[in-house]
């Protein structure tokens, strides 16, 4: 058995006659950081749609923990530990960080129908948990909408873990952050895969991939490019295999042309 | 203890801490406007019409009684709108049901307890089509709903005169007295209380002696049951938490596994089954059921449940709240009668009343989320 915590063998997702993905292959380990990174339209969505039992690939295999599976539902996947954190976050501005971070897996006490929602319980275990991460949460009967974005983003993953996550999923989790909130949630990654979690971190961001992850897979149309260590890759060279680096060129020569023809 | 006291120092020290005040929370519970609204209320009419008898035991039941009408559906549409939901079909809802259980105790003969239970599951099938209709359609349950306002008021007016020729099928109060179930929505509670106060001369008397004021009516029992029922469903279970999850944000609770469909179903049957109750409280008092019946109600219950705190937009809101929304209702309604004010101005003042409440809920959901 391979110390891989999930492997994706040559996935292909088509709709229709549209090939959505070809061929992606990735493997995670654990307590390692995989950025999948892309330019929109790469296909991004759609495998981490994927993975996370959203869409059933079309060819290709999905093992987790050495075993061949198939998700037949978000549930499905939940239910192996693989837990998805989408770029809404699941979070409700209304409600408290307690009944956030418990929502539809409240824990309860006493007996049939007068079976309660353990609200004491459930208010220590959210303070403790953000704790750890470092937020301290003055009143967990706050409600969420008083946070900022990065406590938000840090309260979504630390629920998915509390909840049993063995591989995580994060939909761009620093695309809406500033430089610092960024920063946080990144910290907080990285401790969550120091504790022995697999972590899939999608983004565009070069610049928050990099400090953080341990390989790079690359995906451009629907194909991967390929997966890199770090040791084996610079920035730069990340920064140019992002579509960005030969389209960037091209577009360069563009303008020069445009500005001779405007002089002339 | 002395690490505790230290911890406690530390904290307090750290520049992002505020404190709170008790009264900043007080702030920021939904229920608050309308508790204060209520005490308003009071206020007012405690010095216009403190010496006309409307606080008597006899005036303030009937202030009383007609809060909980409202107040026992109003529980019911505030709970469905911190859902994310309406109901408008309600009122229909209320003349349905107070048909189904006059015709056939009336017209087909059956005891009067089975037309109730008739009346109960018919509510549970009106309730469960509209949230069946709104789950699977995705249509806003203002379009679905009022639909069913519609269709329901035509159809008990149709199969009334259909099978009555009239609009009103009156003679159950006969039936009222030998029926095993009947008094759970008729009978006076605490009558004993009411004659011991009566003979001791501290509240009216008739003529003959018995107080003016018999009992406290089974619709204020029922109207109290009923919020501290959806108060404690709200705050203390499970199920509390997927309401105003469902109602907050339907996709991302889902997307945990809450189980919004069936939630919203569940308190669609909800608000049918509180106008059955409230149809049962009407019908078994006069003793005879009207196809007009509970008219507008569901209007005045949206009234109750923002007044008392909920968004339009769901999510927030609380019981409490839309049962002293119905009590100021039910004060101001029954007061005005007290007072030299012409009646007519209760609508102006039932409209103004809501503005203002809207506007405050606004203000205070704009201070829960956007940490002010």
């Amino acid at each position: 058995m391979s110390d891989n915590l999930i492997e994706f063998n040559n996935i292909s997702k088509f709709f229709g006659s549209v090939i959505a993905l070809k061929d992606v292959t990735m493997h995670i380990k654990r307590g390692q950081i995989m950025c999948l990174l892309g330019d929109n339209g790469a296909g991004k969505s759609t495998l981490i749609k994927t993975l996370s039992g959203v869409h059933k690939p079309d060819e290709g295999e999905i093992i987790v923990e050495g075993k061949k599976t198939i998700f037949d539902s978000p549930r499905d996947a939940l239910d192996m530990g693989i837990a998805t954190v989408y770029q809404d976050l699941a979070l409700v501005s209304l409600m408290s960080v307690t009944r956030n971070f418990f929502m539809g897996r409240e824990p309860t006490k006493g007996f049939g129908p007068f079976k309660t929602f353990d609200i004491n319980r459930a208010n220590t275990i959210a303070s403790e948990r953000m704790g750890q991460i470092g937020i301290d949460v003055r009143d967990p009967s706050q409600a969420v909408g008083t946070m900022s974005g990065g406590e938000r983003q840090c309260l979504a993953i630390s629920r998915a873990i509390y909840f049993g996550a063995k591989v995580l999923i994060l939909d761009e989790p620093t695309s809406a952050l500033g430089v610092h909130q960024a920063s946080v949630v990144l910290k907080y990654i990285v401790k969550a895969a120091a504790s022995g979690l697999g972590v899939i971190l999608i983004t565009h961001n070069v610049h928050h991939a990099y400090p953080v992850g341990n390989s790079f897979t690359i995906l451009n149309r629907g194909k991967s490019m390929g997966t890199f260590e770090k040791k084996n890759l610079s920035r730069e060279k990340l920064l140019g295999m992002m579509a960005g680096g030969e389209e960037l060129d091209k577009l360069e020569v563009e303008l020069k042309e445009i500005d001779r023809i405007a002089k002339n | 203890m002395s690490t505790k006291s230290k911890s406690i120092q530390n904290k307090s020290s750290d520049e992002r801490l505020r404190k709170v005040s008790k009264l900043k929370v007080l702030l920021n519970r939904p229920e608050l406007g309308a508790l204060g609204g209520s005490i308003l209320v009071f206020i007012f009419f405690g010095i216009i019409a403190g010496d006309t008898g409307m606080f008597s035991a006899y005036g303030t039941i009937n202030f009383l009684e007609v809060s909980a009408n409202l107040g026992i559906i109003a529980v019911a549409a505030a709970l469905l709108m911190i859902g994310g939901e309406f109901d408008l079909s309600v009122g229909s809802m209320i003349g349905f049901a107070g048909i189904c259980i006059a015709i056939p105790a009336i017209y087909w003969g059956w005891p009067l307890w089975m037309s109730i239970l008739f009346a109960f599951s018919m509510a549970v099938l009106v309730g469960y089509a509209n949230g069946i209709l709104v789950v699977r359609t995705g249509l806003p349950s203002f379009i679905v709903t009022l639909a069913m306002l519609f269709i329901l008021r035509g159809a008990t007016l149709a199969i009334t005169r259909l099978i009555t020729g009239r609009t009103q099928v009156p003679g159950l109060r006969v039936l009222v007295e030998d029926d095993p179930i009947a008094w759970i929505f008729s009978a006076d509670a605490f009558q004993f209380v009411f004659t011991w106060l009566g003979s001791l001369g501290l509240i009216e008397l008739r003529q003959d002696g018995t107080p003016l004021a018999t009992g406290i009516p089974a619709s204020v029992i029922w109207w109290i049951a009923m919020t501290i029922f959806a108060t404690w469903l709200l705050m203390k279970t499970r199920y509390g938490n997927w309401i105003f999850a469902s109602g907050g944000d339907k996709l991302g609770a889902r997307n945990v596994g809450v189980p919004v469909g069936r939630v919203k179903i569940s308190l669609f049957i909800g608000t049918a089954v509180a106008a059955t109750v409230y149809a049962c409280v009407q019908v078994l008092d006069a003793g005879s059921a009207d196809t007009m019946r509970g008219f507008l109600k569901e209007l005045e219950a949206i009234v109750a449940a923002v007044v008392g705190g909920c968004l339009l937009t769901g999510g927030y809101g609380s019981a409490i709240g839309a049962a002293f929304g119905a009590l100021i209702f039910g004060t101001v309604s029954m007061g005005i009668y007290y007072t030299d004010v012409d009646t007519d101005w209760f609508k102006v003042f039932l409209g103004v009343m809501m503005l203002i409440a809207v506007i405050f809920n606004n203000y205070i959901r704009r201070r829960v989320t956007e940490n002010k």
